[in-house]
């Protein structure tokens, strides 16, 4: 591993927290007038009828978990434990849940799950083969920007379990989580990577700055993690998820660091990219064996639960691909306001 | 301390299929004398030759397939 010297790093840290985005539907324009405190929570009935792959629905449940990563400027960090708030959150969560758990459920053992993944195929479609084969800049920089919405708070989900898993579970994945953290240097933290392949990519690097431009199936693939994360009755879900991401993560980024070189994206564009070849190739190791196979030693019946966290990680990030790939394929932005 | 990496032996996972896990940080000398080094806190180290950022793994050990697995191709 190269490191990447004393390159100017892009300031990601701000006090206040991102400002509130525009609503998408009745449910999460209430909830932007509840946060802002100059009106009430949604209705039952509103709540009742949502999509719940939909903008309205998605985007709610993002306000709802942002307030307990960095909240948004102009509202009372209280509301995170508002008991109001959390019922209507809980009310969000079970038809997400019910739709992952009936949509994506394919497997009822972790190894059959993961094994699935282990196997390459050699003509993908998938987004980061379109972006290696024929992606374009601008497509890159919407790419970038919907994945935006974690990657500038990479791992930070994934956190939330640590203190749910016990002896080579904890241990691994506390490794793990270093890493993403940057193992003690602020300079590699990974969000920070992205944020300088951000600027490399002429995006604006502030959290939150394109969670408007973000399609319901960008959205729903960190709602995940953060509804996989906040629930400890989830941590298998969680451990599942992080299996499938690290497990897909470096033969995706290789593509991605390709593409990124093929359009001449900048040096910080390409090495986030390349750091996660090299990083989730490891990574991918010590999740399956010391996360996966030191919970399951631990708690066995878990084992459906970890492998429902990595079909429900498919099945959204598959979604996620259509949408990308059916406007591109067609010329058309993937997004739902320009960057 | 007795369990630091300094005096206990260096733990190297094998398996059969995949990389060598190392624990880090490590330097490793290469056919033409170079050393490169990494300083994470396990390594992959290629074993099936094909990685294309030798030493290291980059999965190119995993099985190929015509088709894709849901959720596999990303």
């Amino acid at each position: 591993m190269e490191p990447v010297a004393e390159r100017p790093v892009t300031e990601v840290a701000e006090v206040a927290g991102p400002e509130l985005p525009p609503g998408r539907g009745e449910i999460s324009s209430a909830l932007i007038q509840y946060l802002r405190s100059t009106g009430p929570l949604p209705d039952e009935t509103s709540l009742a009828g949502a999509e719940p792959l939909g903008d309205d629905l998605q985007l709610a449940l993002h306000l709802c978990y942002e307030l307990h990563y960095r909240g948004f400027a102009g509202v009372d960090g209280a509301r995170e434990w508002d008991p109001d708030l959390l019922r209507v959150r809980a009310a969000l969560e079970k038809p997400f849940l019910t739709a992952l758990r009936a949509g994506a459920t394919r497997h009822d053992h972790a190894d059959e799950a993961l094994d699935e993944l282990l196997v390459e195929p050699v003509d993908g479609e998938g987004v980061s083969h379109f972006l290696q084969d024929k992606g374009e800049l601008w497509q890159l920089r919407e790419y970038a920007a919907q994945r935006s919405v974690y990657h500038l708070k990479e791992a930070d989900p994934h956190a939330w379990v640590l203190p749910r898993l016990w002896g080579r579970a904890k241990a691994g994945m506390a490794a793990v989580e270093f890493d993403e953290y940057g193992a003690g240097r602020a300079e590699r933290v990974h969000a920070q990577l992205f944020a300088d392949l951000m600027t490399d990519l002429g995006l604006d690097p502030v959290y939150g700055r394109y969670v408007d431009a973000s399609g319901a199936e960008a959205l729903a693939v960190v709602n995940l993690m953060s509804l996989f994360g906040l629930h400890r009755t989830l941590r298998g879900a969680l451990v599942g998820h992080f299996a499938a991401v690290e497990t897909t993560s470096s033969p995706g980024s290789r593509r991605l660091a390709s593409a990124m070189r093929r359009t001449g994206a900048g040096p910080a564009a390409e090495h986030f990219y390349t750091e996660h070849v090299e990083a989730d190739a490891v990574h991918e190791q010590v999740v399956r064996r010391e996360v996966v196979a030191g919970l399951l030693e631990v708690e066995p019946h878990l084992d459906g639960d970890i492998a429902f966290g990595v079909d429900a990680t498919g099945w959204l990030e598959d979604r996620l691909a259509d949408r990308l790939l059916e406007a591109w394929r067609s010329g058309r932005s993937s997004l739902r306001t320009p960057v | 301390m007795t369990d630091s990496p300094a005096e206990r032996p260096r733990r190297i996972v094998a398996r059969r299929e995949g990389p060598l896990l190392v624990e880090g940080p490590v330097e490793v000398v290469l056919e033409d004398g170079t050393t490169v080094s990494s300083d994470r806190f396990c390594v992959a180290l290629c074993t099936c030759r094909r990685s294309r950022i030798h030493p290291w793994c980059d999965t190119s050990h995993r099985r190929r397939s015509p088709t894709a697995h849901p959720g596999s191709d990303h």
